[in-house]
């Protein structure tokens, strides 16, 4: 039980070798080996979920020394907290469906295929579940070549082009984040700090400009992962070249990487600049909700739609992190999993239609309702999940984004974000209307066929989530609730220090100290304690402001 | 029995869900429309057992509120799946599952044949849960889920015949326009969730715990954003200016849908929510008048749209939005009681009106169908002299149109005058209110107008359809007919549920029961009203009187111009063709909103795709790759590939930073 966590994330790596064992030609048991690793990995990490304590240490914790290289100490340094464990949940729950997507999809090098499948997941599980800062950088990277190779190999027209601007715009963040990860280090040298341990950075006290500098290198890799605005535009080529279960992983769990590398790295190691460059992400995040919104809505390629949307939704998550409170994290942390979901199933979805077409131009389509009503059903249940419908599981983190925002600093921008609900409802609908409505006059369309069970077993589980969490998220939010109000609390009292004295740059190291160490406190007391108080500071001057 | 609430709600989510799981390999409809209508009379049955119990207590304990599950809590926000039972919620689940059993039944009859006959049931059932749960919700965001559920139905059922251009079009534009409404819902919703929070540590969306704290909130200020807000969020559900557009064109879905949810139940929903938070809107006297003034407005404006139409369910579909109108004045002057009473009577004769003109329609449809003609079966201009064939549909329609038009004894009357008269004598918007009770009686008139127009074309004269035709019309089956009965009766008698005490035979029932749900608001209007002479009785009456006489001159007019003088339209129509063409064609809103909105939308997003995706940020990437390449030309003979030459300056990076350490 102790070593679930590395049993989980290398689980893949031993399916890998096992695939080396079989023969190229036999694809169906390629396929069915590699579904059966997954489903297996997937029902490990369920006994984390069962062993979880809810408190907001780090768990099923690994500490092995690793490498030891000069002054470059790392540690093979494992855990996980209320924050990481639903990701990880997400990741396992998502590879069987993406692997099952691609039964009749890829027909050419299909080993080859489901090794990038099987060496992602440990990419990726690997990132969620990483300590240590360079572990992590691994990781990071690990994720990165899987991913580059499912586009260019097994990509669509123009999958070159997509893979290297993919490759070159990942590149450039991690490069950064590298950077700025040895500075880190021998910052934290200076100050006593021996090996990548995120758990030690956290206590480490850095002077503004310092923060200020490796928060943006940290952003910026992130922001590019995210996708943020004007970062995004990897992404729409990415998404659209890649097949299938690529978009499928690209979407739900590649780039909750970005914004799970804001809540995990950059606000807690560097809360001031955080605080200080919250109203611009604020800003690049809402402009990110409207615009990709507008451009979504004259998208003529289905799944070119898809990944705009994703653009949109996740400028949701970056707004309600940037909230800083406890509403606003647990909703972004939310939407994380929703957007994995929902348009996980999005992709499925455009994927079912693209492997019976061929064609991802919304006006070859029209009329598929009454060919395929069962189809129907699971999109538009998808769709309206995707729009936020209350009562499915979009709704409560969007919700949850916009409420916490609106009580933060962030009022304004909130505003201008919500308006996106009514974008969304736009383009969503709009082609939902032009695919599934209408008369069904094309030829080519007559001929379709509804979906046949495999089909249908990726997309009821998807279904289930989609209700269940919308219904009834407690026990989601529960499990991460300590983390999350300890992430607060790490984050918060720094703010104050820069709130009270807006010039006060070299005050800050003065009040750091106290935010610092209080995150080094065990769990809960920081987290409950100070929350009156923190809401009680913050609005007297706004309504003032509101009645202006 | 209070705690049996979940009941309501319940049953019809058990028919939603076996009918949408199973429906489609049930082949016998009676079947189907059976337990889709067993399900809702259930929750009706529940309801009564509610009401009789309420009845019996006192008044001051007739509030209950029942929590199922947690919902969503995270840091200070809390919200469960909760009910709240109240005379006012009573009103509304008795509407709501009363009518809505009724036109269950009828759709049994109606939907006969339909290809999907198991959907339109699956739907019909979930657009019940969700009114319910509206209706029945204990705080704002359970309100929210029927909120968005209804209208989700609404655009289920508005797109149930999907395959028609029209029909996904109207499906979508309902939705999209709701959702403008609901964007002010949530920041309504957010802008009093964090005052309360921040001003007084109150972090709270439970309606009940809000009324408590109302004494907090000061007058106008915060609170007119608030309200405001919600209004917005009210004028989308329910049709008023400037979001009336989509309702019109609801009327796409079939015909009991348009009686169920785009008559009698979702579209009220704005004034319910109004009245549900009637102790917060009083707060501001700046938003009351808005909300009594976009009433008026939107009374007369419907109205007139509604003289000039010939397709009858868009004449219904007008009329309902004037009629709501009428209830947002009601609410903006304080009646909020009168309000609700309207949107009871009108759930009752509207419904009956969409019905019965659904019968009409089903019956010509019927005929056309026989003879293999194309003609329009809902085009007015077709029909004429239908009372013969039709006796049953002819007296419920009758009897509902004079209801609407406002004469005395029938429900309509009752209501519509007393919002008229709260108009005038209301204490809260001084010289506003002889403006606001003019264009009411005016509206009124039009009212009276356009229903007897439609009256005359339908069912007088000689009639117009295919002679072929002719002989194939038919009165429609029991099960159009029960319901229409039903409802006819209900439009007569239903306003004696709440005689003015003017006229004291009766006590005015109606206001007794919703009093201690308003009676919070009236205390909190109280500090700004100004206290005019109370106006003498013979005022009253006098007013009364004229309210009649305005029904009467305009149930004259559509005498003399569609039954006496038939020509009289067609001089009207050539001498002021401008005005007929501008009213015909609904003031030009919908082109005026694409204008405005839907076109430039698209092309701004069309230019921030191709304009700055494509070759302003795309233009800076491919160029910096451009530049790499040719470095990379430079260093190509260092290199074999792609890979090596970024793991080669990852080490160089390394080496670099090092360096600077190690040499600085």
């Amino acid at each position: 039980m102790s070593n679930i966590l590395s049993l989980t994330t290398f689980l893949p790596i031993l399916g890998v070798l096992l695939l080396l064992f079989i023969p190229k030609e036999s694809k169906g048991v390629l396929r069915n080996v590699t579904l059966a690793v997954t489903v297996v990995t997937f029902l490990v990490s369920l006994l984390i979920i069962s062993g979880f304590q809810t408190n907001a240490e780090f768990q099923f914790v690994e500490n092995r020394p690793w490498i030891a290289a000069g002054p470059f100490i790392m540690h093979y340094n494992i855990g996980i907290d209320g924050i990481s464990l639903w990701l990880v949940i997400l990741t396992t729950f998502i590879m069987p469906i993406s692997v099952l997507s691609t039964y009749t999809a890829v027909e050419e090098k299909v080993k080859e295929y489901m090794i990038c499948l099987l060496l992602l997941e440990t990419g990726m599980l690997g990132a969620f579940i990483s300590l240590d800062l360079f572990l992590f950088y691994i990781f990071w990277e690990v994720m990165l070549i899987p991913m580059y190779f499912m586009i260019g190999i097994w990509g669509g027209k123009n999958k070159i082009y997509a893979a290297v601007k993919f490759f070159i715009y990942t590149m450039v963040g991690s490069l950064l984040m590298l950077v700025a990860l040895v500075f880190l280090y021998f910052k934290g040298i200076q100050a006593g700090i021996t090996d990548f341990s995120l758990l030690h950075f956290f206590s480490l006290k850095l002077d503004m400009a310092t923060q200020i500098w490796l928060f943006l290198a940290f952003a910026f890799a992130f922001a590019i992962k995210v996708p943020m605005f004007p970062l995004h535009t990897w992404l729409p080529d990415a998404h659209t070249e890649a097949p299938t279960a690529g978009s499928v992983i690209l979407a739900a769990v590649l780039l909750k990487m970005g914004t799970y590398g804001y809540v995990r790295f950059a606000m807690p190691l560097f809360p001031d600049a955080a605080h200080k460059f919250a109203p611009l992400i604020a800003t690049l995040a809402v402009i990110g909700i409207i615009y990709a919104a507008l451009v979504a809505m004259v998208q003529e390629d289905v799944k070119k739609l898809v990944a705009y949307s994703s653009v949109a939704h996740l400028g949701f998550v970056m707004l309600g992190v940037f909230a800083f409170n406890v509403e606003g994290i647990t909703g972004g942390m939310l939407q994380m999993l929703n957007h994995g979901v929902s348009t996980g199933a999005l992709f499925l979805i455009v994927g079912f239609i693209y492997e019976r077409r061929h064609t991802r131009l919304i006006t070859d389509f029209g009329g598929l309702s009454k060919q395929m009503p069962i189809f129907a059903t699971v999109f538009m249940i998808v769709t309206f999940s995707s729009v936020g419908l209350p009562g499915t599981n979009g709704f409560v983190g969007e919700f949850l984004i916009l409420i916490g925002a609106f009580e933060s600093e962030l009022r304004w921008w909130t505003v201008v974000a919500t308006s996106g609900v009514i974008l969304s409802a736009v383009y969503m609908l709009w082609v939902f209307q032009r695919v599934m409505f209408g008369e069904l006059d094309n030829p080519k369309n007559q001929k379709l066929t509804d979906l046949n069970a495999r089909e249908i077993a990726i997309m009821v589980p998807i279904i289930i989530l989609i209700f269940v969490m919308g219904l009834y998220p407690k026990p989601i939010i529960d499990k991460m609730d300590p983390a999350i109000k300890k992430l607060v609390a790490q984050v918060r009292p720094a703010s104050f220090a820069v709130r009270s004295a807006p010039a006060a740059i070299p005050a800050a190291p003065v009040a750091l100290p106290a935010g610092h160490s209080e995150a080094q406190m065990p769990v809960g007391q920081p987290g409950a304690a100070p929350m009156p108080a923190g809401h009680s500071e913050a609005p007297p001057a706004a309504p003032t402001a509101k009645t202006h | 029995m209070f705690d049996n609430v979940w009941l309501i709600p319940f049953f019809p989510l058990i028919g939603f869900l076996f009918l949408g799981l199973f429906g489609k390999k049930i082949k016998n409809e009676a079947v189907i429309g059976g337990i889709g209508t067993l399900m809702i009379f259930l929750s009706f049955l529940v309801s009564c057992g509610i009401l009789m119990q309420m009845i019996g207590l006192p008044p001051e304990q007739r509030v209950f509120e029942k929590v199922m599950f947690p919902w969503i809590h995270s840091g200070n926000f809390k919200a469960d799946m909760a009910f709240l039972v109240d005379p006012l919620s009573v009103v509304m689940i008795m509407v709501v599952t009363g009518v809505g059993s009724l036109i269950h039944l009828y759709s049994i009859g109606y939907m006969h044949g339909e290809e999907g006959f198991y959907r339109f049931f699956a739907y019909l059932n979930l657009f019940c849960m969700s009114m319910l749960l509206l209706v029945l919700g204990n705080n704002m965001l359970v309100m929210f889920i029927g909120w968005e559920g209804v209208g989700l139905c609404s655009y289920l059922l508005i797109g149930y015949y999907f395959h028609k251009k029209s029909a996904g079009d109207a499906a979508k534009k309902a939705f999209v326009m709701n959702r403008v409404g609901d964007f002010g819902f949530l920041i309504g919703l957010f802008t009093l969730y964090w005052w309360f929070g921040s001003n007084h540590n109150i972090w709270t969306v439970n309606f009940t715990e809000i009324k408590a704290a109302s004494h907090l909130l000061p007058y106008g200020g915060v609170v007119t954003v608030a309200t405001l807000c919600f209004f917005l969020g009210a004028t989308g559900k329910s049709a008023q200016l400037p979001l009336f557009t989509w309702l019109p064109d609801a009327m796409e879905g079939p015909t009991p849908v348009s009686a169920l949810i785009h008559a009698a139940t979702m579209v009220t929903a704005g004034v319910y929510m109004i009245g549900r938070m009637s102790f917060v809107f009083i707060k501001s006297p700046e938003t009351m008048m808005v909300v009594a003034v976009v009433g008026a407005a939107t009374a007369i404006f419907a109205a007139t749209i509604g003289t000039a139409q010939n397709d009858i369910k868009r004449v219904l579909a007008y009329s309902t939005v004037s009629q709501l109108g009428f209830m947002f004045l009601a609410m903006g002057v304080g009646a909020f009681s009168a309000g609700i009473f309207h949107l009871m009577t009108h759930a009752f004769f509207k419904a009956c009106l969409f019905l019965g003109s659904g019968s009409v329609i089903h019956s010509m449809h019927h005929a056309l169908h026989k003879i293999h003609a194309h003609d329009d079966a809902q085009d007015m201009r077709n029909m004429g002299g239908l009372k013969a064939a039709m006796p049953i549909t002819f007296i419920t329609f009758l009897v509902s149109t004079i209801a609407i038009a406002g004469i005395p004894g029938f429900s309509g009357f009752f209501s519509k005058d007393e919002i008229l008269w709260m108009a005038f004598a209301n204490p809260y918007h001084g010289g506003l209110n002889i403006v606001l009770w003019g264009i009411g009686a005016i509206a009124a008139c039009f009212t009276a107008f356009y229903m007897f127009r439609l009256v005359f074309m339908t069912f007088f004269g000689e009639c117009r359809i295919n002679p072929k035709a002719k002989s194939y019309l038919h009165e429609s089956p029991l099960t159009i007919t029960i319901p229409l009965m039903v409802l006819g009766f209900l439009a007569v008698v239903g306003g004696y549920l709440g005689m003015p005490k003017l006229m004291g035979m009766l006590p005015n029932y109606f206001e007794h029961w919703l009093d201690p749900v308003f009676e919070q608001a009236n205390h909190y209007g109280a500090k700004y009203a100004h206290a005019g002479a109370h106006p003498s009785h013979a005022l009253e009456w006098g007013l009364m009187g004229l309210s009649v006489l305005v029904a009467v001159v305009g149930i004259g007019i559509a005498f003399t111009m569609y039954v006496k003088n038939r020509e009289l339209p067609g001089k009207f129509v050539a001498t002021f063709p401008a005005l007929h063409r501008a009213v015909f064609n609904k003031w030009y809103v919908d082109e005026l909103y694409d204008y405005l909105f839907v076109n430039p939308c698209k092309a701004f997003g069309r230019f921030l795709w191709k304009g700055f995706d494509v070759v302003v940020v795309d233009g800076v990437v491919n160029g910096v790759a451009n530049v790499v390449m040719g470095f990379g030309g430079i260093f190509r003979f260092m290199q074999s590939g792609y890979i090596y030459n970024y793991a080669a300056s990852m080490v160089l990076g390394v080496v670099v930073i090092l360096g600077y350490y190690i040499f600085k």
